[in-house]
């Protein structure tokens, strides 16, 4: 079982989180505009790196707050955590 | 008494060392890519082929897997490829001479609740008309067929029924792999084993070989069957696919007397089990929500799996968990299969397989062999190409492949 670190509550066991997939994708900033390959990108591909990986969690048994977290998925070790909003740490 | 396991030859295959050039190269010796390499030297007269393995032959899910072989899936896109595949088991045994224990022993999908069994009934009803052979079971049937199930009424989750698949069944998945790595050598296939490919030789949007740990390799079509590393393969190549890679945990107990007699299937209560010819038992977990790569699952998900089997078998809470174990499955956001040419001129991807490719083996062996013999989808694989996902032609089966393998 994964430790998790929230970045509000620190670290509890990973049943206390849900996964949320590939952090930072954004939704198309001009939807009418959008072509099918764009939306097809945007709806079903996502990176799926065997290495470092930013990802969301969010803390459904405790603060239920989304973040984002990079973990190397070779390992699953956790490389950081950080808030919504703040950027992803080198 | 299980059943003893037939002897097998000492040696199977050449070790080869890899040429500088070959016709087709497929990546990845697992079961799909032996039965790829398998049809394209037996149907399609291609002799000059490697099978690169990065590790050892069929040491990744093919080793993993939980043997389960069956047909019923609701879509017709999906019924036709998946019976196809069955079709093809059945005649294995005697075509590749070799004795893996295929068995069919049938499988059952419980329904627990109103809305399983409407799911259910449709899915039996869809599968008669494409020649699926398939029938609705009830309470009392379900228990005929296997006795040690649960089928009271005061559990949480009551058996209200299932769906019953005669043809169903299972075999012995390292004995699939021998047996046709043996005929693949046979036919004058080369199995190089330890040979990881890392890049792709490419002329303009052309791929032109592979680059491998022991040197370059030239291809005159190259072929994807590397399940949860797919998405590293194609990254590699220069093109995206839209899998997620997931650990996919197993697990069996210590060797018992035969007491369960078919395979069984629960989507609410979430179980796979079935008894394996040496007597333990096998069970399928849940896949691990998050990416990863690293063949192994958290604990939690054993744990649920096991409270799951309990719930459905009293029995075997004296049971024990003699092994678990993960491997990496490549899923599709529709839980279908991506069978096809990619982006690029040349290369052939089949992946997405997700939880569920050991049973296909047969029909992707034929299927993927045909798409690079002719350079273009055979018909069953047409639906599965990377297009549906901008066409937005899913073909979803989480109903039918969700959780049942």
């Amino acid at each position: 079982m994964l430790l998790i670190e929230c970045p509000w509550c620190g670290q509890r066991e990973e049943t206390e989180f849900r996964y949320g997939g590939q952090a930072h994708v954004d939704y198309p900033s001009a939807p009418a505009e959008t072509g099918d390959t764009e939306w097809a990108e945007f709806l079903f591909y996502r990176d799926n790196p065997a290495g470092p990986f930013a990802e969301r969690w969010m803390h459904a048994a405790g603060c239920r707050r989304w973040f984002n977290a990079v973990r190397d998925t070779r390992t699953n070790e956790f490389l950081g955590v950080y808030r919504i909003g703040e950027g992803q740490p080198a | 008494m299980a059943h003893t396991l037939p002897e097998h030859p000492a040696k199977l295959w050449r070790n080869p060392e890899p040429k500088r050039s070959y016709d087709v190269v497929i990546i990845g010796g697992g079961g799909h890519g032996l039965a790829t390499a398998y049809y394209l030297a037996s149907e399609h007269g291609i002799r000059n082929i490697a099978v690169l393995e990065k590790g050892w032959l069929a040491g990744g899910n093919m080793a993993r897997n939980t043997t389960i072989i069956r047909s019923n899936y609701l879509w017709d896109e999906s019924a036709a490829i998946y019976e196809h595949a069955l079709k093809l088991w059945e005649r294995w045994p005697d075509e590749l001479d070799y004795d893996f224990l295929f068995s069919q022993r049938g499988v059952l999908n419980l329904a627990h609740s109103l809305q399983d069994v409407r799911d259910s009934v449709r899915r039996v009803s869809a599968n008669k008309l494409n020649g699926v052979d398939a029938e609705w079971v009830d309470p009392d049937e379900v228990a005929k067929i296997c006795p040690i199930l649960n089928t009271s009424h005061d559990t949480r989750y009551p058996v209200l029924g299932a769906t019953w698949q005669p043809r169903a069944g299972i075999a012995k998945h390292d004995h699939v792999a021998w047996a046709l790595a043996r005929r693949c050598d046979q036919l004058g296939v080369d199995l190089v084993q330890n040979c990881e490919v890392t890049g792709f030789l490419k002329d303009g949007d052309r791929v032109v070989g592979v680059q491998t740990e022991r040197g370059p390799i030239r291809a005159g079509r190259v072929g994807m069957a590397a399940a949860g590393y797919s998405s590293v393969l194609a990254e590699a190549a220069g093109f995206r696919l839209p899998v997620q890679s997931h650990p996919l945990q197993a697990l069996v107990s210590e060797l018992l007397e035969p007491v369960h007699p078919t395979v069984v299937m629960s989507n609410h209560v979430h179980v796979y089990v079935s008894q394996a010819h040496k007597g333990e038992l096998v069970l399928g977990a849940g896949i691990d929500a998050y990416n990863s790569y690293t063949q192994r699952g958290s604990v939690h998900t054993i744990e649920h799996q096991m409270a799951a089997a309990i719930e459905l078998f009293p029995i075997f809470a004296s049971a024990h968990v003699l092994r678990t174990w993960g491997g990496i499955v490549d899923v599709c956001p529709d839980a279908s299969p991506i069978i096809g040419p990619s982006p690029l001129e040349g290369l052939f991807v089949n992946c997405g397989w997700g939880t569920g490719g050991f049973k296909a083996t047969p029909g992707v062996g034929s299927v993927f062999a045909h798409t690079i013999a002719m350079g273009k989808a055979h018909p069953l694989a047409e639906p599965y190409g990377l297009e549906r996902f901008t066409t937005g032609a899913l073909i979803d089966e989480h109903g039918a492949a969700g959780v049942a393998h």
